[in-house]
């Protein structure tokens, strides 16, 4: 498979083109299922052949170029792939990941059309596509190439009920936020191509390692604009709008574009892009900001959403702000690693929620489910193992790689990092309050949907039941990872005074830049003993437990759910404010929307039509009239009228000559 | 042999295919629509000869056909030549002419005779203009453009196309009288400078750039503007772009393709073939002026664009935003931005010569354009949905199709030169999403509510057949473009560094 690396997402894209094919002429739903699944099976198993001829080879990076992609002036830009540790991971779980989704799908979409089944896994296929392409890449436009393709299928997905004006709205509105942000991201590229002369990562991070002090300014500039392309598709402040409303699509694209893969492609965006934040202190700090402030933002407006799928698109919002947070203080890896830990829990929580929604016939709202675990045990029992996980509960998935980044965090505060530790002291504080907030908003949806009794309609009552193979299956494989996922390839061997045992991060320690200028203060291994770690670690756990206590008092005890009612009326305002999600909406929509539109009517209207058209042209058009008019007078065809002006004419004449 | 003649038949060919046309009886469309179809098919296979033919390492003009004299008195002949800038607009003209043929098959079903003779001598007037090496033929081929598409508005257009049509002849005249005057100073001024007459473009070259150039009344700055109003109505820029939303809204289906497609080209082909390299001092002296206009129309287009309620008419707003790119592209003035420009140029053809093809495949139908008539169609007609899908992703730049190559290198370009310019212009491209995915939205998605609508019939062999040319190019370009910029690349280097 080494060489022809390109197999991967080309397979990926046949599976796309031949089920558009399908789609046209109906075929049925086992053809479908064969080229859709196939494809993604097939590319992850070339994908996995691939990782292992690459463990087995001595290279850490390998560059694939395939053909000169855009070739103009002073510009190149090739049509080329890379291998290394960090693409080995993301084509590894993203493939994984998509083909149990794929699987997932079989089950879910069951009841489509022929016709609208095959045009949601041709998509489906055209996303994973391009998510390969995304990571694979080996320069910013071909990178960019992946980026514009995902957001394109994500747009498709969420429009694929596109009869319900909410999910085409939904669908468009996540294509233009996104656009917004791949506006800064277009010109990092203009200004990298500016500075460096190339675009090829490895070229550019060569130039920032060789000259990092020469380099900082336009260091700092890229990375805040590469920040912004991460801010939009990785939906954090101010651009996170478009996530929540992106649940209308089907669930099992909730998992896997909005939670598990595309969703974190900023993410990887950054952490591949490492040697700027490194060389740019600023940029590196704004990144930490954005993410923490995101991560407590989206958490709180979780704590009071009813909408299942909402509850979790707010959670992954907030997850994805704690991966940035990583990012922010350098600590790369373990953003990656939450990258991946986030991918299994949060697939599984919105499979696992897809198969409650499947079970309660298209029901969302919490407050009409209940009791569910007897009924679905294979989906309880993987969503509460994901929930622990989310939650921070000792030694799952979740927990491993959250409390790598909350203790990467401490240590950049305590350590001073680039003389912002205060900042990251109010960082890590921060991130705790959201990690208590997630326990609690997390297992508020478990008791709110699987505990207590069933509140839905008799009629729904009926209809209840465990999902089929083709989804449980896909459920149990990510519950297990959930569950063990985070020790397998990352376990914490630092605490144990065994750092060889983190897997993943000895693994993607090539990846980081070797860059001199980062200021750790003093030495950072030295700023927190292992003693301190492990406090910060019981701290964490004791932060997780309590949310989960008091999601239990709250929505399991007697007079549940009467608490959380009495809270919402002692603090009206608060309770209105999450439960409209801040009026961020409302407000974007009044400050920039219809100022925007009300200026195209302006354009149109006024200086268009009116100024333009009216005054100028059809006025020139009136002038020419009028003085047409006027100058016909002379011409009356009447012999008196010429000769009267002759007559005038030899006297005016004989006058002047007089 | 071939080669000296080539240039010759693929450019008077059609006006001559359209003198036999006008000898075959009115009585029989279907003989005319063949014919015509034929005829245009011969021409495009040509015009590939021409490219096969092309050596893309030869920076000046190739293929010229033997150099006739025609007004001796005045040094003014016929002389013809393709360089790599003028022959992908040709190559665009002659695909574009049997499409448009495809795509008026029924929806011309009077004075079809006409109808296709106008479009033979319209396919002249354009070829014509693309290859002429004097200035004064190219002044006459020009004008020969003018007539058929005068007719083509006026006679097989919709309810106001007495007012549209009119609009665009005096528009267009406006500009090109004051051309003319130029034309005829800058052939006047060579015989001042050498003593010898001539209209020819390569005496110009060496003759224009003497011209005085200083402020604004110089007559150097003075041509250049003469120059630029035709060109920049044809283009057409802002605040001179109000005859295109009802040229467009008026013109018949293929009249607008021709009209999107190539026409609007020959305003951004003049501002380099003449402005450019005939007036560098001016030029670098507007570039500012260029700049700030590229932009403004950028914006202004796809701001208008947005609240269109006909669909047509946002396609045409439409075109006003990219032909912004493509002038900021050619005031940038890098090698970089001025092939993207030139590429841009004919993506703009494609797509937007598509969308237009789009728009009446579906007019055809309910005759009517407005968006609102529309809605949910998705369901109804796949094949059409998807086809417009591509073509409006081709639109707002998708990477991996072809409007993204264009811009890319455009913007790429200017980014060092003029910063602010890329900054303005990149959030056209956010608005130019926001446009379109709104109309894709009210048209194909959201309920279905119009029972109109509900047995709409899908796309047919014929309109498919005209629409897979264009699809096949939009993923070539996209993905493959060298195949595009490598011929022009020794031209634009040769106009930019001479």
């Amino acid at each position: 498979m080494l060489g022809s690396l390109w197999l991967i997402p080309i397979l990926c894209l046949a599976g796309a083109v031949v089920n558009l094919g399908l789609g046209l002429l109906r075929a049925r739903k086992p053809l479908v299922n064969l080229v859709g699944v196939g494809s993604v099976g097939a590319a992850t198993v070339a994908t996995f052949i691939a990782l292992w001829q690459y463990l087995h080879q001595p290279q850490t990076e390998l560059i694939e170029t395939y053909f000169t992609w855009i070739a103009a002036g002073r510009f190149l830009v090739d049509a080329s792939f890379q291998l290394d540790p960090l693409s080995a991971v993301m084509i590894a779980f993203v493939t994984f990941v998509g083909f149990l989704i794929h699987l997932y799908s079989v089950g879910y979409m069951h009841g489509e059309s022929d016709a609208g089944y095959a045009r949601y896994f041709a998509y489906l296929n055209l996303f994973m596509f391009s998510m390969l392409v995304l990571v694979l890449g080996s320069n910013l436009p071909v990178l960019f190439v992946g980026w514009e393709g995902v957001g394109l299928c994500s747009y498709l997905l969420i429009g694929y009920y596109y009869e319900q004006e909410w999910c085409a709205t939904a669908g468009k509105k996540a294509f233009i936020v996104n656009r917004i942000g791949d506006f800064g991201f277009l010109l990092a590229i203009f200004a990298c191509f500016a500075v460096f002369g190339t675009t090829e990562f490895r070229g550019m991070f060569e130039q920032l390692v060789h000259d990092p002090v020469g380099l900082s300014t336009s260091a700092t500039l890229i990375g805040l604009l590469l920040f912004v392309g991460a801010i939009g598709k990785s939906a954090q402040i101010p651009l996170y709008v478009w996530l929540p409303d992106a649940m209308a699509g089907p669930t099992p694209v909730s998992a896997l574009i909005h939670a598990a893969t595309m969703v974190t492609a900023g993410v990887y965006m950054v952490a591949r892009c490492n040697a700027f934040y490194l060389t740019s202190h600023t940029a590196m700090l704004v990144v930490g900001i954005i993410g923490a402030s995101t991560a407590l933002f989206a958490a709180t407006i979780g704590l009071a959403q009813n909408d299942i799928k909402k509850v979790l698109a707010y959670s992954t919002v907030s997850q994805l702000g704690y991966m940035f947070l990583a990012a922010g203080v350098g600590a790369f890896v373990a953003a990656i690693f939450h990258v991946v830990t986030h991918a299994f829990f949060k697939a599984c929580l919105f499979l696992g929620s897809g198969s409650v929604i499947h079970a309660c016939d298209g029901e969302q709202d919490m407050r009409r489910m209940g009791g569910l675990r007897t009924v679905m045990p294979i989906t309880y029992w993987t969503f509460v193992a994901a929930t622990l996980a989310i939650a921070g509960i000792p030694i799952f998935a979740g927990f491993v790689s959250k409390d790598e980044i909350l203790a990467k965090v401490f240590e950049a505060g305590a350590a001073d990092l680039n003389h912002f530790g205060r900042i990251y002291n109010v960082l890590w504080l921060v991130a705790v309050v959201g990690a208590f907030l997630t326990a609690f908003y997390m297992f508020r949806a478990v008791y709110m949907t699987f505990h207590g009794t069933f509140r839905g309609s008799e009629e729904a009552r009926s209809h209840l039941h465990e999902s089929p193979w083709t989804m449980t299956l896909p459920l149990a494989i990510l519950g297990v990872l959930s569950i063990i996922g985070g020790v397998l390839i990352g376990f914490p061997g630092h605490l144990f005074d065994r750092p060889g045992l983190n897997a993943i991060d000895g693994f993607l320690h090539p990846v980081i830049a070797e860059i001199g200028t980062v200021d750790h203060g003093h030495e950072a291994a030295h700023a927190v003993t292992l003693e301190a770690e492990w406090l910060l670690l019981v701290a964490s756990v004791l932060v997780a437990l309590a949310g989960w206590l008091v999601a239990r008092r709250f929505y399991t005890a007697s007079d549940a759910p009467s608490l959380p009612e009495r809270l919402g009326r002692r603090f009206p305002f608060a309770h209105k404010a999450l439960m409209n999600k801040y009026w961020v909406d409302e407000l974007y929509d009044g400050l920039v929307v219809r100022p925007i539109y009300r200026l195209c009517m302006f354009c149109w209207q006024v200086i268009d039509v009116v100024i333009i058209d009216t005054l100028f042209v059809n006025g020139a058009a009136f002038v020419t009239e009028l003085t047409g008019d006027f100058l016909r007078f002379l011409q009356t065809g009447n012999v008196r009228n010429y000769a009267l002006s002759v007559a005038l004419g030899i006297l005016v004449l004989a006058v002047v000559l007089w | 042999m071939l080669n000296d003649h080539l240039l010759s038949l693929v450019t008077l060919g059609p006006a001559a295919f359209a003198l036999l046309l006008a000898l075959l009886p009115a009585r029989h469309p279907r003989v005319h629509r063949w014919s015509a179809l034929l005829a245009s098919l011969v021409v495009f296979a040509l015009s590939c000869l021409i490219w096969v033919r092309f050596d893309p390492n030869h920076p000046g003009f190739q293929l010229e056909p033997p150099r006739v004299d025609w007004i001796p008195q005045f040094g003014i002949s016929y002389h013809l030549g393709v360089d790599g800038i003028s022959l992908l607009l040709v190559l665009l003209t002659t695909l574009l002419i049997p499409i448009v043929i495809l795509a008026s098959w029924t929806s011309i079903d009077e004075h079809v005779k006409g109808f296709h003779i106008c479009l033979l001598l319209l396919t002249t007037g354009m070829i014509g203009a693309f290859v002429a090496l004097d200035l004064f033929l190219f002044y006459v081929f020009w004008e020969l453009m003018l007539i058929p598409m005068y007719f083509i508005i006026g006679v097989w257009g919709g309810q106001r196309r007495i007012y549209a049509a009119v609009k665009f002849v005096l528009f267009t005249m406006v500009g090109s009288l004051l051309m003319l005057v130029a034309i005829l100073y800058l052939g006047w001024f060579h015989h001042q400078q050498t003593g010898v007459w001539s209209y020819g473009y390569l005496d110009f070259t060496s003759s224009a750039p003497l011209l005085e150039m200083a402020g604004l009344w110089s007559p150097q700055a003075l041509v250049f503007l003469a120059f630029g109003l035709a060109f920049a109505i044809k283009v057409p820029m802002f605040p001179f772009h109000t005859w295109l939303p009802d040229a467009h809204v008026e013109a018949p289906t293929g009249g607008s393709i021709i009209l999107a497609g190539v026409l609007l080209k020959l305003g951004t082909y003049g501002f380099l073939r003449f402005n450019r390299a005939l007036l560098p001092d001016a030029w670098d002296f507007f570039v500012p002026a260029i700049l700030v206009l590229a932009v403004i129309g950028i914006l202004y287009g796809a701001w208008v664009a947005l609240v269109q309620p006909d669909i047509k008419k946002l396609v045409a707003y439409s075109s006003v935003s990219h032909l912004g790119f493509v002038m900021l592209g050619l005031a940038a003035g890098t090698v970089a931005s001025t092939q993207g420009a030139i590429l841009q140029m004919v993506n703009h053809g494609l797509s937007t010569g598509a969308l237009f093809l789009l728009v009446g495949v579906i007019y055809e139908r309910r005759h009517t354009r407005l968006i609102a008539e529309y809605g949910g169609i998705a369901g109804v007609v796949p094949v059409y949905t998807g086809v417009f899908l591509l073509v409006t992703l081709s639109s707002i730049g998708l990477p991996g199709l072809n409007g993204f190559v264009g811009e890319f290198l455009i913007l790429a370009g200017a980014w060092s030169g003029h910063p602010w310019a890329v900054v303005g212009a990149g959030l056209g491209i956010i608005f130019g999403a926001v446009y379109m995915l709104w109309m894709f939205q009210r048209v194909f998605w959201n309920p279905l509510d119009n029972e109109e609508n509900k047995d709409l019939r899908d796309m047919n062999p014929r309109e498919l057949l005209a629409m897979v040319p264009i699809l096949v190019l939009i993923v070539w370009i996209g993905v493959y473009p060298t195949t595009f910029l490598a011929p022009m690349e020794a031209a634009v280097r040769a106009l930019l560094v001479p």
